[in-house]
């Protein structure tokens, strides 16, 4: 489907949701409201017409240092791809520094779990409804969310002891079935 | 050590001396890889540099074998803990090798998340302070 003709389609499938679309250099972008990211997007997975099958990346942005700006602190950039129609889309939502919550989309997407692990401990966006929503690169000590604007660069912090982990391969273990 | 002067082919020694002399001249290293450096120990242990004609061929991956620690590549904070349960694993003597300037230093990892230089975490005995050094600073004294 041409950009213009997946506007129109996911305006009429969810009129209240979609907030306003831009063209970046021929990449649609369709901002959405935080609350419905969750429909919206299984929209887009499973309408036949959508079958947006890929999710590429899930960027978050911290708007805090950008000269002149006006709206909300951060940003959720949500960029899908259908494997067998070719098209793109790129999802934007804001975040509300003061409450930093979304819904979860890691029912419909595999890999969005730990996208969003991810930006949770990158940026501190937290995910409504996550399974199991705990930092990803920085270690479980670690306080803070390093690539917010304002968490000083080299502010290091040391790890007493590595986790175990093992709360992890029990569900791991129960879900192949050898417990 | 000492020659025996009857025309008796014998040398005489003390234990000590033999197994410290067979620990310094067949090194047992231990990779501890973690980035490009790891790429450039494998160039130190084939056949072009070989690290065998020092005795130092036999690579072990168990830290209970091994003499020699070789840490190649960045070591995070999240990694720092391990480093130093693997050092303290080794039997002594043990040696550590920093190999390049990420492991040293930090490198140009100057950020949060990056260990600047393992010697705040193991002692080392020796570093080659490069970015990916290559295998020829390996037979150099330092």
């Amino acid at each position: 489907m041409k950009n213009e003709e997946i506007l129109e389609k996911l305006k009429q499938k969810h009129p209240q949701a979609v907030l306003g679309a831009a063209d970046r250099f021929g990449y649609l972008e369709i901002q959405i409201a935080g609350a419905s990211i969750a429909e919206v997007v299984k929209t887009l997975r499973d309408d036949p017409e959508f079958a947006f099958n890929m999710l590429i990346d899930l960027v978050s942005i911290d708007y805090s240092a950008t000269q002149g700006w006006t709206g909300e602190r951060f940003a959720l950039a949500y960029l899908f791809k259908s494997l067998t129609l070719g098209h793109r889309l790129q999802l934007k939502v804001t975040v509300a520094e003061d409450e930093p919550v979304v819904p979860t989309i890691s029912e419909f997407y595999a890999n969005a779990n730990w996208l969003e692990r991810e930006a949770y401990d990158q940026m501190g966006v937290r995910f409504a409804r996550h399974p199991n929503l705990k930092r990803l690169l920085n270690h479980h000590e670690f306080v803070g969310h390093p690539l917010r604007k304002d968490y000083p660069i080299t502010k290091r912090q040391w790890l007493s002891a590595n986790e175990s982990l093992m709360d992890e391969m029990d569900v791991r273990l129960k879900a192949k079935g050898y417990q | 050590m000492g020659m025996t002067g009857e025309g008796f082919p014998a040398v005489t020694t003390r234990r000590d001396a033999v197994v410290a002399w067979g620990q310094k001249n067949s090194l047992w290293p231990m990779p501890f890889g973690t980035a490009c450096c790891a790429i450039e120990f494998m160039g130190v242990a084939a056949s072009v540099f070989d690290i065998s004609r020092f005795g130092a061929e036999l690579v072990r991956f168990s830290p209970r074998q091994a003499d020699l620690l070789l840490v190649a590549g960045t070591v995070t904070f999240k990694q720092a803990p391990i480093l130093r349960q693997i050092y303290e694993q080794m039997c002594e003597p043990k040696w550590v090798i920093s190999m390049g300037v990420c492991a040293s230093a930090g490198g140009f990892y100057n950020n949060y998340c990056t260990v600047q230089g393992i010697d705040q975490v193991v002692p080392w005995t020796s570093i080659f302070p490069a970015v990916r050094p290559g295998p020829k600073p390996s037979w150099r004294r330092s």
